[in-house]
C-alpha cells in the first residue's frame, strides 16, 4: 500500500513537471489549434490522461471479463471471434413491392437481418386513404395498410431463418400481429421467428414525436407486449428502448445514455407492476443507439450502458437470470450528422461512426447512405453504406480481439465518468417520481433542445468546425437521388380499395366491436389484434377503434 | 412609438415529428427581436394559412422532412392567394431535393434554406425583406 501511494505521489509530481515545463510552454509557442478541446457534446477534455485517471480502479470490478457480469466488456465471452454483428439495413419505400424487391437484393448481397422502414402514415396509425396521408404515401418508407400489404412485403423471404426489426412505435403491437400473422401464413411458428418492434413510447414523447394515445395507455399496450411475447412469441424482442432519436433531436451522448436507460427503468416497472416476473421479460428487452462523430466518447457510451443496465438489473430489480442483465444493442450511425454539402464526405463520417460502434461491442449496426439528407438512399448508395460495415468486419483487423480499447487511460476514465453522469439524471428523475412524470414537466424535452440549441450556436461561431459546412467549402455537381413518384400513391390506394370491397366485413366489424370491448375491460389486447388483423382489418381501423377509447395525445408546445 | 416587431409564423406541415431544426429557427428569430408563432406539429395547409392570416404575420416559415412538399406546399400557396394573404413571405426549409427547389421557387415560395444555412443568413434575409 504505502509503495503504491509513494509512486502515485511520485507520477503526480512528474505529470505536473511535465505539464508545467514541457506541455504549457510548447503550447504557447506553437499556438494551440484551439482554445478549449471538447468532444462534440461539449465535453471538456484534457491534454493527456495517465494511471492517475485511473486511481482505485478494479479491473474485475469495474470490466470483468467478457460475457461476464457486469458486462462493461461485452455480453457475450467470445464476442466477434464467434459471430459478427448483424449488418441489418434499414430500408423501406414506395409499395410493399418496391421494398421486398430491395429486400431481396440487399440479402443477395451479404445483409444479414432485415429492418423495415415504414412510411409515415403507418407509424402515425393512419391508411393510405386519410387525407392526413396526402402527400406522404411511401415516401420515407414503405406503405403498409393491412395484412395483404404485408404479405407482398416479405414474400419469398422465410420468416423462420431472416430475423426482422421493425421501426414502428404507437401502432406496433398491430404491425406485429400482422408480421406473426404472414409468418403463420408461410407455415412458420411464432414460437420460432424472431426479430424486434421498436415499440418505445417514452422516446416519442421526448424526441421524435411519433405519437396517438395518451402516455397511460400507451404504457399498457407496450406492456401488453411484453406479456403476450413472453407466453407466445418467446423469440421476439418486444422492444428496442431508443436513444438514437434522442440523440439525433440534439442530445448530448451523456443524456443520451442516461434518457434511454432511465426509459429502461419505468417500462420494467410497469411491467411489474403488471405482475409479470422481471426475469419472464427482461431478456427481450433491447436498446438502440446512435452513434455519432466523436469517436472516444461514444465507444465509452455503449461500454458504460452495458455496465449501468446490468447493474440496474441485478441491484434495482433482483433480476436472477444472467440474460436479464445483458443489455444487447442495435446501433444506427448518426443522420444529423451527415451533411448535404459534398456529400461524398458523408462516407467518412459513417465509416468512422460505424467503426466506434463496433468497437463499443453493438450487435447489430445499420450504416446512413450518402445521400440522405436529400431522400431515402439509392441503391448505390445504400451498397456503398453496407460494404463500409463489409470492410470494417473484414479487413479491419478490428474484430480480432474483444473490446480492444479496455484499459486505453482515456476511454475507461470516459466509460467512468459516463456512468456517474448517468446516475445523477437517474436520481433526478427518480426525485421527479420517475420518466412519465419527468416529461410531464417536460425534462427531458427542454435538457436535449437547450443541447441543441447550444451546439448549433457553436457551430455557427465555429467554435466547431464542420468539414465542407463552416469550412473548406466549395461548389459540387447535385447527386443522384432515389425518387417516389405520385403513382406509388394510386397503386396504393387502389389495393386498399380492392382490400376493403373484397374482405368479410362483417368478420371485419365483430373483430374491431371485440377489440373495443377488451380495451375497456383492459385485458391483454394482442389476441384481439392478431383476431383483427387476420380478417384484413386496416391499420388505421383497428388504431380509431382505440382511440374512441384511449383518446388521442396533445403535445404542450414549446420551444 | 416602438417599431411593430416582425412577426414570424413558423409551421410543419406534413405528419413527421423532426422538430429540432424548427425549434432551434424559433429561438433564433426570437432571440434577433421578432415575434414567433410556433405551429407545433402537423399541421394541415388550412391550418398553416388560417393561422398565418390571424396572427396577422409577415413571414411564414414550412419546415418538412417528409417528403411531402410536393403535394403541400403548392396548397399552402393557392390557399394564401385564396384568402388575399399572398403578400406574406413563405420560406421552407428542410429536406428538400434540389430539383424541387426550383419547383417550389416558381409555385411563389421566396426562398428556401437548406439544411447547413446558417440563422444568421435567415433573420438577415427576414429583415432585408420585411422591412423594405
Amino acid at each position: 500500500m504505502k509503495k503504491n501511494e509513494k509512486s502515485k505521489k511520485d507520477l503526480e509530481r512528474l505529470y505536473q513537471n511535465w505539464k508545467s515545463e514541457k506541455y504549457s510552454p510548447a503550447l504557447k509557442k506553437l499556438s494551440p489549434e484551439k482554445k478549449e478541446f471538447t468532444t462534440v457534446s461539449g465535453k471538456t477534455i484534457k491534454e493527456l490522461y495517465t494511471p492517475l485517471d485511473l486511481d482505485g480502479f478494479n479491473y474485475l470490478r469495474e470490466s470483468g471479463f467478457p460475457g461476464e457480469y457486469p458486462f462493461t466488456r461485452g455480453i457475450h465471452p467470445t464476442m466477434y471471434r464467434s459471430q459478427l454483428w448483424t449488418m441489418r439495413q434499414f430500408s423501406g419505400f414506395g409499395t410493399a413491392e418496391d421494398t421486398n424487391q430491395r429486400y431481396k437484393y440487399l440479402l443477395s448481397q451479404g445483409q444479414t437481418g432485415l429492418s423495415v422502414a415504414f412510411h409515415l402514415p403507418t407509424l402515425m396509425g393512419v391508411d393510405s386513404d386519410n387525407s392526413l396521408a396526402l402527400g406522404e404515401i411511401g415516401k420515407c418508407g414503405v406503405a403498409v395498410d393491412s395484412l395483404a400489404d404485408m404479405e407482398i412485403l416479405f414474400n419469398g423471404i422465410p420468416l423462420d431463418k431472416i430475423t426482422t426489426s421493425m421501426t414502428i412505435n404507437p401502432p406496433a403491437a398491430v404491425l406485429w400481429a400482422m408480421y406473426i400473422a404472414v409468418a403463420e401464413k408461410q407455415g412458420v411458428s411464432p414460437k420460432v421467428i424472431s426479430g424486434t418492434i421498436q415499440n418505445d413510447i417514452l422516446k416519442e414523447y421526448i424526441a421524435q414525436k411519433t405519437f396517438i394515445f395518451p402516455p397511460r395507455h400507451s404504457m399498457k399496450l407496450i406492456v401488453d407486449t411484453f406479456e403476450f411475447g413472453a407466453r407466445e412469441v418467446p423469440r421476439w424482442n418486444t422492444i428496442s428502448i431508443s436513444g438514437y432519436h434522442i440523440r439525433e433531436a440534439g442530445s448530448t451522448a451523456l443524456q443520451e445514455l442516461a434518457f434511454t436507460l432511465r426509459d429502461g427503468i419505468e417500462y420494467v416497472e410497469w411491467a411489474l407492476r403488471r405482475g409479470l416476473d422481471v426475469d419472464d421479460f427482461a431478456p427481450r428487452l433491447s436498446f438502440f443507439f446512435n452513434a455519432h462523430n466523436d469517436f472516444f466518447e461514444e465507444v465509452a457510451k455503449f461500454r458504460a450502458a452495458r455496465k449501468i443496465w446490468a447493474g440496474v438489473m441485478r441491484e434495482r430489480f433482483k433480476a436472477k437470470n444472467p440474460r436479464s442483465w445483458w443489455l444487447r444493442f442495435h446501433t444506427q450511425t448518426s443522420g444529423v450528422s451527415l451533411m448535404a454539402q459534398q456529400p461524398y464526405n458523408n462516407v467518412i463520417r459513417v465509416a468512422m461512426q460505424a467503426l466506434a460502434a463496433v468497437l463499443g461491442g453493438t450487435q447489430s449496426l445499420h450504416t446512413n447512405s450518402l445521400d440522405e439528407t436529400y431522400a431515402l438512399p439509392s441503391e448505390e448508395a445504400a451498397t456503398l453504406a453496407l460494404r463500409t460495415q463489409q470492410v470494417i468486419a473484414h479487413e479491419s483487423g478490428v474484430i480480432n480481439t474483444i473490446d480492444p480499447l479496455a484499459g486505453s487511460y482515456l476511454v475507461e476514465k470516459l466509460t467512468e465518468e459516463m456512468i456517474q453522469g448517468a446516475k445523477k439524471y437517474f436520481k433526478r428523475i427518480d426525485d421527479m417520481g420517475g420518466m412519465l412524470k419527468a416529461i410531464e414537466l417536460g425534462f427531458p424535452q427542454k435538457e436535449i433542445s437547450d443541447s441543441a440549441y447550444e451546439y448549433h450556436k457553436a457551430i455557427e461561431k465555429k467554435e466547431k468546425i464542420i468539414v465542407g459546412v463552416n469550412a473548406f467549402q466549395m461548389e459540387h455537381e447535385p447527386i443522384p437521388v432515389l425518387h417516389i413518384d405520385e403513382s406509388v400513391a394510386r397503386q396504393q390506394l387502389a389495393r386498399l380499395k380492392e382490400i376493403k370491397r373484397t374482405r368479410n366485413n362483417s368478420q371485419v366489424k365483430e373483430g374491431l366491436r371485440d377489440l373495443k370491448k377488451a380495451a375497456e375491460d383492459d385485458v391483454n389486447l394482442m389476441p384481439y389484434i392478431l383476431k383483427c388483423v387476420k380478417t384484413y382489418a386496416t391499420l388505421g381501423e383497428i388504431i380509431d377503434s382505440l382511440k374512441e377509447i384511449y383518446g388521442e395525445y396533445q403535445e404542450p408546445i414549446t420551444y | 412609438m416602438a417599431e411593430r416587431k416582425i412577426r414570424v409564423l413558423i409551421a410543419k406541415p406534413g405528419l413527421d415529428g423532426h422538430d429540432r431544426g424548427a425549434k432551434i429557427i424559433c429561438r433564433s428569430l426570437r432571440d434577433a427581436g421578432m415575434e414567433v408563432i410556433y405551429t407545433g406539429l402537423r399541421r394541415t395547409p388550412d391550418e398553416i394559412v388560417n393561422a398565418a392570416i390571424q396572427e396577422d404575420v409577415d413571414v411564414i416559415g414550412l419546415s418538412i422532412l417528409s417528403g411531402a412538399h410536393n403535394v403541400l406546399f403548392p396548397k399552402i400557396m393557392t390557399l394564401l392567394k385564396e384568402k388575399g394573404a399572398e403578400d406574406m413571405f413563405v420560406l421552407a426549409g428542410g429536406i428538400i431535393p434540389d430539383k424541387d427547389v426550383i419547383k417550389m421557387k416558381k409555385i411563389g415560395i421566396a426562398e428556401i434554406f437548406l439544411p447547413g444555412s446558417s440563422t444568421k443568413e435567415i433573420v438577415e434575409w427576414i429583415e432585408n425583406h420585411v422591412k423594405k
